[in-house]
């Protein structure tokens, strides 16, 4: 995130798909949203990171379980890159590509 | 795990190495920061959304660009199923949790800032650092600049 070189960045550490907040918790997605807008009016300086404290659940076991690779799923896992893989040379091969 | 952060550039790469990917992903690296400091007050400022939700999903992920869209249009659910959340903890059934109309909405009602933009910025998850520098970025920022927005908000999922 930091490396990415962003001016301004509000870090809530949720599981990637909710950036604001847990679904259903309007206050926690409303102050996100306030505090990043307050973030704009007052940093001073380039790439400051603010870190809420904002939570998922009483632990952190979610943690675990993003992009996980063990011996359980690592066939599944293959396969899912065999039809990427595949897709794109379609893709490629009918011409649905942006490089133009 | 020593810290309790979750390693997102070590567990990206396993996971594609995984999947039988020869290249690891690059991650973005870049060392001069665009920074500019806010010239009035929040209560002025004209804000603008910008995700990586998708709202047309006719389109093919690898033809995706940069598009504005009329915000009273914006779609009850975005198509949120190329993208790279985490599937096995949550949801986007709520799309309030990552695009914020309508608390940006309720700002506009009580001052704090001054208006939202009509339209909304898409930028597409791009796997080429090229078209997202070259051509996603540009576009995006040239229908900021095109709608006079002050703050562009950027809530990527």
């Amino acid at each position: 995130m930091v490396r990415c070189g962003t001016p301004r960045i509000v870090f809530n550490d949720l599981p990637l798909g909710n950036p604001l907040g847990v679904p259903g918790d309007r206050a926690m997605q409303q102050s996100s949203v306030t505090r990043a807008l307050e973030l704009a009016r007052d940093a001073v300086t380039p790439g400051t990171v603010l870190k809420t404290e904002f939570k998922w659940a009483s632990d952190d076991s979610w943690k675990a379980n993003f992009f996980r690779v063990d011996e359980t799923n690592l066939a599944e896992l293959w396969q899912r890159g065999e039809k990427t893989r595949q897709e794109r040379q379609q893709n490629r091969a009918n011409g649905l590509t942006r490089e133009r | 795990m020593p810290s309790n952060h979750t390693r997102y550039i070590i567990r990206t790469r396993d996971y594609y190495r995984a999947q039988g990917f020869e290249k690891d992903y690059v991650w973005a690296q870049n060392d001069d920061i665009p920074f500019t400091r806010l010239n009035k007050p929040l209560g002025e400022c004209k804000v603008g959304i910008v995700t990586t939700a998708v709202t047309d999903a006719q389109i093919p992920m690898s033809m995706r660009e940069a598009a504005s869209y009329e915000l009273k249009s914006a779609p009850e659910r975005f198509d949120t199923s190329d993208l790279s959340w985490d599937k096995s903890t949550t949801h986007t059934d709520d799309r309030e949790s990552y695009f914020p109309l309508e608390s940006l909405r309720s700002l506009v009602a009580s001052g704090t800032i001054g208006a939202l933009s009509s339209r909304y910025y898409f930028v597409p998850t791009e796997y080429s650092q090229r078209n997202t520098l070259e051509k996603d970025a540009p576009a995006t920022l040239r229908a900021a600049i095109s709608d006079q927005l002050d703050i562009a908000l950027l809530v990527p999922l």
